[in-house]
């Protein structure tokens, strides 16, 4: 039970759970899935689907905020890549061949990837602070969509090949979530079974002393900003491919904020130092889920509200403020003495306390306040 | 419990390298930036006709009124090292609110009261967020941005006319302040008079009160020591709970007041209005010469940067050909500029 509620990734999971069954309270089919000319169709699958763009922006963002940085340009990097395939598509004239949509692709994620450079450039060599040095494409970086698409709004439609990317199927699942869900494992395998993890959290607590430890920090910067980059280049193209349209003024608009939202409700602390991928993963579904949560909410325009109170709750449940004073309220609910080594649990607290208890609590809090002194020095400096 | 926390207070310390700029830094980014608007007027006249005449440079005032607002409610915020993101949603949803009740035949004197207190209220409820529960304020009002916009879109989901009197007489006045002659292409003559709006007078009214109180009270100088380092705001006995309550309750009651400017701007409600305004207001700040970091800055440079945004905006008007992307791509380079230049002027201070 301790370690149950003692789980960053619970509060979320619950969350997630509860969206999932007030859906199906209201929409009794909303588990069905069927199968249609052989491929697979029904909510999961559409939340699974519409919900690859956001996991591929939030795990890039994730390891962006695990180095205590931040990217507000992956929503306008999805719009260059974006507009810019499906104008390379469109302008080809042959817009079935599958070799144009794989120039286009190609070159669609190489613009990705110098974006991504570009924002790592300026945070580990200036030593711009992330969310200013992000701020600069953020603005920029729509605006030079528009300079591609020269203020259109196109339609890469007719191309079987381009189509597939967002909105196709393989083996009868969507191919976008095969995608997401292989870089998903990829990632996963690459920070957690090698040191890499271990070195961008390092980087999160203390560049400087990271550096001085003999680990190339501006290198590890540099390649986190290069793969938010190019996440977010994918995300553009799987929006555009599903969607047969390319308005640089609102491909994947506000999808950075989707994606830090997904971290944050994920546990990752913004404070960097530590990050849990598994836990964006779950936020990215909360995010979708809220999003085509039309069944409960009175109309689709209450999502927002709806979203920003989920948020709310969330960070404030999160907060080490908030626990503190919720054990508080537990410990004074007993009538019992002020142990300081009393949990939110009061199963566990109410018998004689265990030595490993009490050794175990301020350890806890010596993991949280340095998170919290932290993120008040990231603001300062 | 209490000795882990007393341990690790020291922490941020060592991080807190800033010393306070000197006044040749801070002068300097200002003066680049008065060097760059007097350019980018003089690129104008010359590019086109008509560009630098009374009307056209007062019009720079008029058209951003709630701009001008929005970045002084910002500069509050950035100086104390935060950031405010849900600025144009508040403005949209003091738009929406107005444009309701004056619907339903409330008068205008309650509606404004109401609009103020609505985004005061909302950036009072971000502030206690942001102190008593540590959330970063990014998330705080990024969460007050979704809320507010939610709010907007379940009062109305389309733009409501404002038909009440004094909105439109808000709307269409004009106050003279001189005549001027001006010469047409085809040589005929004209007297006209240069004008400005009350809108324009209210964020200069704004302006003026916000450059007294961040320069001559005790409040403002809080607001600059919270900048340059929360604990040793602390340990100087200054207030900080109140402070940084304070500041984004500003920046709220400066998002309503700008809603309801934008609202005598355009005579309507409309909830998806101010759409990626709280960046135009952040560039506005930073290319003012605020260091994002808190700290240091001018509120009177905000309004340099409001205008130098005018002016960009202002080329997009003159020039019918000009892609909307260039006047981003723009606003991008200048805000790149001008961190650049912070960034240099911190380095040479260390």
């Amino acid at each position: 039970m301790k370690a149950l509620t003692s789980n960053r990734l619970v509060w979320p999971a619950l969350v997630l759970v509860a969206l999932l069954v007030a859906n199906v309270v209201a929409n009794p089919t909303f588990f069905q899935v069927s199968i249609l000319d052989g491929n697979l169709f029904g909510a999961p699958i559409d939340i699974l689907r519409r919900a690859a763009p956001i996991i591929l922006v939030a795990l890039g963002m994730t390891l962006v905020i695990a180095t205590r940085g931040i990217d507000l340009s992956v929503g306008a990097v999805a719009a260059i890549s974006g507009s810019w395939a499906s104008m390379y598509i469109i302008d080809s004239g042959d817009r079935g061949s599958v070799r144009v949509v794989l120039t286009a692709v190609g070159v669609a994620l190489l613009m990705a990837l110098v974006a991504g450079a570009w924002n790592g450039f300026l945070v580990s060599v200036l030593g711009i602070q992330p969310i200013v040095a992000t701020l600069v494409l953020m603005t920029a970086g729509r605006g030079l969509a528009q300079v591609i698409t020269g203020e259109k709004i196109l339609y890469p439609d007719n191309s079987p090949a381009y189509k597939l990317i967002g909105g196709g199927y393989w083996l009868s699942v969507p191919f976008s979530i095969i995608i997401a869900g292989l870089i998903f494992a990829g990632t996963a395998l690459l920070t957690r079974r090698t040191a890499l993890g271990t070195l961008i959290e390092s980087v999160g607590v203390n560049p400087e002393a990271s550096r001085l430890a003999g680990i190339r920090s501006r290198s590890i910067i540099w390649i986190v900003y290069i793969f938010a980059g190019l996440c977010a280049g994918l995300a553009g193209l799987m929006l555009t491919s599903n969607s047969t349209s390319a308005d640089p003024n609102s491909i994947g608009l506000f999808i950075e904020l989707d994606a830090i939202l997904a971290v944050v409700i994920g546990g990752t602390s913004l404070a960097g130092g530590r990050f849990s991928l598994a836990g964006t993963l779950i936020g990215a579904f909360i995010i979708e889920t809220m999003d085509n949560f039309i069944v409960i909410a009175v109309s689709p325009r209450t999502t927002d509200v709806f979203k920003a109170c989920v948020v709310i709750v969330v960070c404030i449940l999160q907060s080490p403020q908030a626990r503190e004073k919720i054990s508080a309220l537990f410990r004074r609910g007993k009538g019992g003495g002020p142990t300081p080594g009393a949990t939110a649990d009061p199963g566990t607290a109410a018998g004689t306390t265990p030595p490993p208890a009490t050794a175990g609590q301020p350890a806890a809090a010596v993991g949280a306040t340095p998170t919290l002194t932290r993120s008040t020095g990231t603001r300062t400096s | 419990m209490t000795t882990a926390v007393a341990q690790d207070k020291p922490a941020p310390t060592p991080t807190n390298k800033r010393r306070p700029l000197t006044r040749f830094q801070q002068y300097s980014q200002i003066g680049a930036t008065v060097v760059l608007l007097v350019i980018m007027l003089v690129v104008g006249s010359v590019l086109y006709p008509n560009f630098t005449s009374g009307q056209a440079v007062l019009d720079l005032f008029s058209k951003n009124s709630f701009l001008i607002v929005l970045a002084i409610g910002m500069t509050f915020v950035i100086l104390t090292g935060g950031i405010d993101l849900s600025v144009g949603a508040v403005m949209a949803l003091g738009t929406v609110v107005a444009a309701t009740l004056l619907r339903e035949g409330w008068p205008a004197p309650v509606v404004i009261p109401v609009v103020l207190l609505v985004g005061g209220g909302l950036g009072f409820l971000v502030g206690l967020m942001i102190h008593h529960f540590k959330i970063q304020p990014f998330i705080a009002t990024l969460a007050a941005m979704f809320l507010a916009r939610g709010l907007c879109l379940v009062i109305t989901d389309r733009s409501i006319a404002i038909d009440n009197s004094f909105f439109q007489s808000m709307n269409l006045a004009h106050i003279d302040l001189w005549e001027t002659t001006t010469t047409n292409a085809r040589g005929r003559t004209r007297v006209s008079e240069i004008y400005t709006t009350p809108a324009v007078l209210i964020a200069l009214a704004v302006l003026v009160i916000a450059f007294v109180v961040l320069h001559y009270t005790r409040f403002g100088r809080t607001v600059y020591a919270l900048g340059g380092g929360e604990a040793s705001t602390n340990l100087m006995g200054l207030s900080v709970a109140r402070t940084k309550i304070a500041v984004y309750t500003i920046s709220g009651l400066c998002a309503g007041l700008a809603g309801i400017l934008f609202s005598f701007y355009t005579a309507s409600g409309d909830p998806v209005a101010g759409i990626g305004y709280e960046l135009n207001a952040i560039a506005a700040v930073v290319i003012g010469g605020t260091l994002l970091a808190g700290g240091s800055g001018y509120v009177l440079g905000s309004l340099l940067g409001v205008l130098t945004l005018g002016v960009i905006y202002a080329y997009k008007e003159f020039d019918g050909d000009l892609n909307t992307g260039w006047t981003r791509v723009m606003i991008g380079v200048l805000v790149l500029f001008f961190i650049v230049l912070q960034r240099i002027l911190i380095r040479r201070r260390r």
